[in-house]
């Protein structure tokens, strides 16, 4: 009741100001997401352009958890509703929401995604189509302990094996020195998500390895996948605890951020957590991209993300991607990536000295998303959400000592088969 | 031929006794009646016919309405060279497996402490009262918000329980409770048993508050070792209410989700029926699928409960 009577006044006030105007302007509904300071920028940034055009746009927050909120995407959408008409997509849902999506090279500019990073643009662009424009990317970094590697004289590692060494020798050499929770390398192992962009990564970085190529061929069953795998196995219980088997990001940053492991993967995110003021590793902490598969292997790093799409039941498609166009614009980006750390999409802007100052590491970031793969969501669909299933189920058992590499990597490649044949 | 004309006559017998006064109490009993049905009908019938045709159909979560009739193929389908479907799905076997391992462990665990508690607190006590009370907490917290709460404490590197037993000395090595897949099913069911042997306690007690004390002073004076009398009174007098009790739980634990999705998530290892019909509803957008797999669940409960209530009752009535 109280918030209620809170609102009327705003009511009232948009009321007022709508009414004058209502034969021009038009009403503009989004949803942003609502993690961290994601509302308060969208809002501001949606008042801004509000002024500018005059135009009303209500903002409406969504539930946190990504498969929640795509699936309240899905009952808006297929009732095909024109409450909503910008919805802010995961990087993995283009090809899942693409029929529900307008095209917005019909209405943007030509130029409307140049200086953007390649990959990003090519996963949001379904049979042709631009169906979101990408806003901000996360990719997957390797969080490490500097003070430990000056104080055993060990360099960053450049390989997965290197990385392995060094992690059981500091992790051996500071248990010696009275922790007994020293760990090696903390990574996000728990049957979900986060496993497979980890998973990928290992498999990636190896020569010639992949899970699904951009063709849609199913090519994990391979080599790489093999030498990759059974290095990680070996991770579990040696430098990891076998508790990574049920982290995720959170935990995992638990282990890290009270100083007890050497070597962390996780997303930028972390970057601003490590340095707070009560964290214990503050100032010890370095970035860099993660270790290549081998020498003859390349750095991998999944690629995260989201985007803001039009959708095609909207009463006003025209001004809604001008909003998505202003929003997405590069002085917007870089005011996000200062304030929220939400990484640009926009290469140009990591080498822009101002955020460089904020975060040294944009330089590498830049080279790391270069390198990034996009996990195969565009070609396989709706049917995106079972090959990761079916994925990181059996990357699991290999790490829970359940399954041998093997057997997991055929039982992985016909069950993809299987579920490739019901139309990907 | 014959049976109708047996019938007959009781039948205008009946008839002929219905007065207008109980006519019209029957009109009255349906009239108030009606509105609960239709609730019941809007609520628990449609969902359920309409969750039972989706498992015919190939519908999708992105469009619910353009599924087309297949059959029986969501459960058992034959493509000339290999069979597929919920019925030959090695993870539904598991699923169904882990939720009847659940459900028999953690109900009989649940049975037998919640009866022991409340044996305790039958006994007079200063602070009996305030007890009473305190027990019931862990129910009254949402199973979100103490799975929750488990999960920190079960964790293997900060987690208070791994301390605790490594400071007694149990263990050398913290365990990995939720991620060792030998361990998380153990680990689900400390945290469900925790959480609901308040609520089998609250219902034997109240059934043995109820029980009539001539029996309990005719064995006092008869001097009979109180063990006996517990087996050869209590529990014969208890057994109504310890089996509605029991088939409140074991409906519950077959269902099971909550706990299990916040502890271990999709994990195999715990993956009990409702946590694989979420996964194929939601994760995997297939509706049809799903829903086939929540009318087999549906099935497998209402099988047991009937089976259950079925030697329940024969039991009762043996005795």
């Amino acid at each position: 009741m109280k918030q209620l009577k809170s609102l009327l006044p705003a009511a009232l006030l948009t009321l007022c100001a709508g009414l004058p105007s209502l034969s021009i302007a038009a009403n503009l509904t989004i949803s942003c997401g609502a993690v961290g300071a994601e509302l308060q920028l969208c809002k501001e940034a949606v008042e801004a352009w509000s002024k500018q055009t005059g135009n009303n746009v209500e903002v409406v927050s969504t539930p946190n958890s990504a498969t929640e909120r795509l699936s309240f995407y899905q009952q808006i959408l297929s009732a095909q509703s024109a409450d909503i008409d910008i919805i802010q997509i995961d990087m993995v849902w283009p090809g899942m929401l693409a029929k529900h999506l307008m095209d917005l090279r019909e209405v943007l500019p030509a130029n409307a995604t140049q200086g953007y990073f390649q990959a990003q643009v090519d996963n949001a662009t379904v049979n042709g189509r631009l169906v979101t424009m990408p806003w901000f990317t996360d990719s997957g970094l390797l969080y490490y302990r500097k003070d430990l590697l000056e104080k055993y004289d060990k360099q960053v590692p450049q390989t997965w094996e290197e990385m392995t060494s060094t992690a059981k020798d500091v992790q051996q050499a500071e248990r010696n020195a009275g922790n007994p929770n020293a760990w090696g390398y903390i990574f996000q192992g728990r049957a979900y998500e986060g496993l497979t962009c980890n998973a990928l990564e290992w498999i990636s970085s190896q020569p010639e390895g992949g899970l699904v190529n951009p063709k849609g061929d199913i090519v994990v069953n391979s080599q790489a996948s093999r030498t990759a795998l059974t290095l990680a196995k070996s991770w579990v219980g040696d430098i990891s605890p076998r508790g990574v088997l049920n982290y995720t990001e959170e935990e995992g940053r638990g282990v890290f951020q009270s100083g007890n492991a050497l070597f962390m993967r996780n997303w930028p995110y972390v970057w601003a957590l490590v340095q707070s003021q009560d964290s214990a590793v503050k100032n010890k902490v370095g970035v860099a991209p993660l270790p290549r598969g081998g020498e003859a292997g390349s750095h991998a790093s999944t690629l995260g993300g989201w985007g803001l799409a039009v959708s095609r039941y909207s009463a006003h498609p025209k001004l809604a991607a001008e909003l998505v166009s202003y929003l997405t614009s590069a002085q917007e980006q870089k005011h996000r990536a200062l304030i929220g750390a939400y990484n640009p999409v926009i290469e140009s802007l990591y080498q822009d000295p101002e955020l460089l100052l904020a975060m040294p590491y944009y330089a590498q970031l830049h080279s790391i998303l270069n390198d990034g793969v996009m996990r195969p969501a565009s070609i396989t669909a709706d049917r995106y959400p079972r090959v990761s299933n079916a994925f990181f189920d059996r990357v699991h058992g290999v790490l829970a000592g359940e399954l041998p590499v093997d057997q997991a990597l055929a039982e992985l490649e016909s069950e993809l088969t299987r579920i490739k044949r019901r139309n990907w | 031929m014959s049976v109708s004309s047996t019938h007959a006559p009781c039948d205008e017998l009946l008839l002929t006794r219905e007065t207008p006064v109980q006519r019209r109490r029957v009109r009255a009993a349906w009239l108030f009646l009606t509105p609960m049905l239709l609730c019941l009908a809007l609520v628990a019938a449609w969902p359920l016919l309409r969750t039972f045709w989706f498992s015919l159909t190939d519908a999708n979560l992105a469009d619910t309405g353009g599924g087309t009739f297949i059959g029986l193929s969501n459960y058992l389908f034959h493509n000339g060279t290999n069979w597929s479907g919920i019925l030959v799905d090695p993870q539904w076997w598991n699923a169904v497996r882990n939720t009847l391992h659940f459900t028999v462990v953690s109900v009989g665990l649940e049975v037998v402490l919640g009866l022991l508690v409340a044996l305790m607190l039958n006994i007079k006590f200063t602070g009996r009262s305030l007890v009473r009370a305190l027990i019931l907490i862990p129910w009254a917290i949402p199973t979100i918000v103490s799975a929750k709460i488990w999960s920190w404490m079960l964790n293997d590197q900060f987690g208070i329980i791994n301390h605790l037993m490594l400071s007694l000395g149990l263990i050398d090595a913290p365990l990995a409770w939720t991620a060792d897949a030998d361990l998380s099913m153990w680990a689900v069911i400390i945290v469900d048993v925790w959480k609901t042997v308040p609520f089998v306690t609250l219902l034997m007690l109240a059934a043995l508050q109820m029980l009539p004390s001539d029996c309990y002073e005719a064995a006092r004076v008869d001097g009979i070792h109180p063990l006996k009398v517990f087996w050869r009174v209590t529990l014969p007098l208890l057994m109504p209410a310890l089996l509605v009790a029991a088939i409140f739980r074991i409906l519950d634990s077959l269902r099971v989700f909550d706990v299990i999705y916040v502890l271990t998530s999709n994990s195999s290892s715990t993956m009990s029926m409702s946590v694989y019909a979420r996964q194929h509803l939601v994760e995997f957008q297939d509706v049809g699928y799903g829903s086939a797999a929540s009318t087999l669940l549906f099935l497998v409960v209402a099988v047991i409960a009937m089976l259950y209530l079925y030697l329940g009752r024969r039991q009762l009535e043996v005795r």
